[in-house]
């Protein structure tokens, strides 16, 4: 059965000062998958959500959801940046990051209300989170953080999820706890693309995988393409003078 | 001293004006500070206050406005200007924001200050008085400046209502802010000009030079005793409308005292008691927390020593000698007797015994799930 194309992605092409940092990504992502996306540091793995997520803007190429510019499609998709990404001393409590979540939906001006505050509970509970909800941010620990992170984008209630790294830095009792969420997602027929550092969980989280490191290495079923191969196409030492003579 | 003064302000409508002016612009300084503060651009606020100078210089000198309001429109265009230059350097080039403020100040305020020496050489200048900007000059303050800013005042506190949600989220992270449609860029030029529109409010009061004092200090001050935005925030105001009111008293009491830099010294005060004193993040309580948990471990660890001697005897309860503890160096008599008081010990004249609860606690101590 031919499955339904969640994400396309169209030559996308990312630089900073004329350093390429994604190059000519081609890259259609099937409804429903649990999808890593490895590489080694710097292969512009965080660069592509944001790319794709229009946070960056690309140098060229276009990015599309369920056939639509991602532009009119915002309300489908959720993201959860690297926990690293702000300030945890913000004066705030763990209820009102994950409150945020509603105010996609709730539009300019207008404030949160008891329907906004059930649902953000509600992800609080699912992510384990709930005893800690009028918590300050800067007393949970890393692990925890990241479960707001989760919770905030669980609100959304979309049907693709992008994930920069929730794994890192987390405890294992999190790690465990986060996973079994995504397989939900997925059992749920989302959407869920990682960002992710640790190759050798791959195989037991993810059935999708895409390689990346500047250009697009190769993509497709974990079952199939997550080999030796590929990873030192990936990871491989020369990786670099490569790239450069056009050999990938 | 504070009765004289008292009948001073029942009386005196200048000084009236002058406190409700000083009043009026601490508090939104300080709730907009508290925005510059968790934004990280404390230091904008400073660059962009120094950068006003020329734009009063611009305007007197070529456009020939004496009018205190139009002066101030000419900083308001300068700081503007400055502001985008900040953003233009730091998105443009590869330096970074210290450097970026850094240029932009010096650059600025050099040029400033070079129209003001120029001004004050040419043969009407004793008329101009805009040295006043540098230092401020609260005394030159006029009931219509103090209605405009009270305006000004409510228009932004409406707005910062209006939008609370869009800038607590920009504040927090605006990434995510981003993915869900909202314009980040529109909210950020909001948060920027509200910024520069209450450094101008405050130049003719606090003047170029100290004005940023005004934008942080009573942020930082409410940012110790709390750990929600919207009590920051109001925090902030009431400290910095403190500031205004007592700094006004002071210099007004005092003979000739400059207002602004009293307000702004009156301003730290705050800071450096809030940094002692707040229950939260207050140096003082972090030590007191400090000295009680290594005088409770140091308990612990006497506790503990007592475990292991009884540990493997039948009664756990049987009384031993207090001397027995001399070859353990952390007990005091003050230490026992605390452990007495939690019911963790048995004291007999010179001897002790273990209660099952000190017994129970000792033996979970280490294996306590925490």
């Amino acid at each position: 059965m031919e499955q339904k194309i969640a994400i396309a992605i169209d030559d996308l092409t990312v630089a900073y000062n004329y350093k390429p940092v994604l190059w000519d990504i081609d890259l259609q992502i099937p409804e429903g998958v649990l999808m890593a996306i490895v590489g080694p540091n710097g292969a512009g793995k965080s660069t592509l959500l944001k790319a794709i997520l229009d946070i960056i803007k690309p140098l060229a190429g276009s990015v599309t959801v369920y056939g639509k510019p991602y532009k009119k499609q915002r309300d489908l998709v959720a993201y959860v940046p690297q926990k690293g990404s702000v300030d945890w001393d913000f004066p705030t409590t763990a209820l009102d990051v994950v409150m945020m979540g509603t105010y996609g939906s709730l539009g300019w001006i207008k404030r949160p209300g008891q329907t906004q505050k059930k649902q953000a509970l509600e992800a609080l509970e699912k992510v384990g989170m709930l005893p800690f909800q009028n918590r300050q941010i800067s007393q949970l620990s890393g692990g925890q953080q990241q479960r707001i992170f989760l919770a905030r984008a669980l609100v959304q209630n979309a049907s693709i999820y992008f994930m920069d790294e929730p794994f890192q830095g987390v405890d294992a009792t999190t790690e465990k706890a986060i996973i079994q969420i995504l397989k939900e997602l997925r059992k749920a027929g989302k959407t869920v693309i990682v960002v992710h550092h640790d190759l050798q969980t791959v195989p037991e989280y993810f059935d999708w995988v895409t390689f990346l490191n500047v250009k697009k290495i190769a993509t497709g079923p974990v079952a199939q393409i997550f080999n030796d191969d590929n990873l030192t196409k990936t990871y491989g030492i020369n990786y670099k003078t490569s790239i450069t003579e056009g050999k990938l | 001293m504070i009765n004289e003064y008292l009948n001073l302000l029942l009386k005196d409508y200048t000084l009236q004006i002058i406190t409700l002016g000083t009043a009026v612009l601490g508090a939104v300084c300080g709730m907009l500070g508290s925005f510059a503060v968790l934004r990280k651009q404390s230091l904008l606020g400073d660059a962009i206050s120094h950068a006003s100078l020329p734009g009063i210089a611009i305007v007197f000198l070529v456009l020939g406005v004496k009018s205190n309001n139009g002066l101030l429109l000419g900083a308001l265009a300068s700081g503007l200007v400055s502001a985008v230059f900040i953003k233009g350097i730091i998105s443009k080039t590869h330096l970074k924001a210290d450097t970026a403020l850094g240029i932009v100040l010096s650059t600025f305020f050099g040029f400033g200050m070079l129209l003001l020496t120029y001004i004050q050489k040419l043969p009407n200048a004793n008329q101009s008085g805009l040295e006043k900007y540098l230092f401020g000059q609260a005394a030159t303050l006029l009931a219509s400046d103090v209605w405009l800013m009270t305006a000004i005042a409510g228009i932004s506190l409406l707005i910062v209502l209006l939008f609370w949600k869009e800038f607590k989220m920009v504040l927090f992270d605006p990434d995510y802010t981003k993915t869900l449609g909202f314009n980040v860029k529109f909210i950020d030029t909001l948060i920027t000009s509200f910024i520069v529109i209450a450094i101008v409010m405050g130049l003719q009061t606090v003047g170029v030079v100290l004005m940023s004092a005004m934008l942080l200090a009573p942020a930082a001050a409410a940012r110790q005793w709390t750990n929600s935005l919207a009590k920051m925030v109001m925090l902030a105001g009431l400290f910095g409308a403190t500031s205004g009111v007592v700094g006004t008293a002071i210099s007004a009491s005092a003979n000739n005292l400059s207002t602004g830099p009293v307000i702004v010294l009156i301003a730290t005060l705050f800071v450096v008691f809030s940094f002692v004193f707040s229950p939260i993040r207050g140096l003082l309580f972090k030590q007191i927390k400090l000295w009680k948990n290594r005088n409770d471990l140091k308990l612990m660890k006497t506790l503990m020593f007592m475990y292991n001697l009884v540990k493997d005897h039948e009664d756990i309860s049987h009384p031993h000698k207090i001397q027995l503890l001399n070859n353990f160096q952390g007990y005091t008599k003050k230490s026992l007797k605390r452990l007495q008081a939690e019911d963790l010990i048995l004291l007999n004249r010179s001897d002790w015994s273990l209660t099952e609860k000190g017994f129970n606690t000792a033996k979970n101590l280490y294996t306590q799930e925490l």
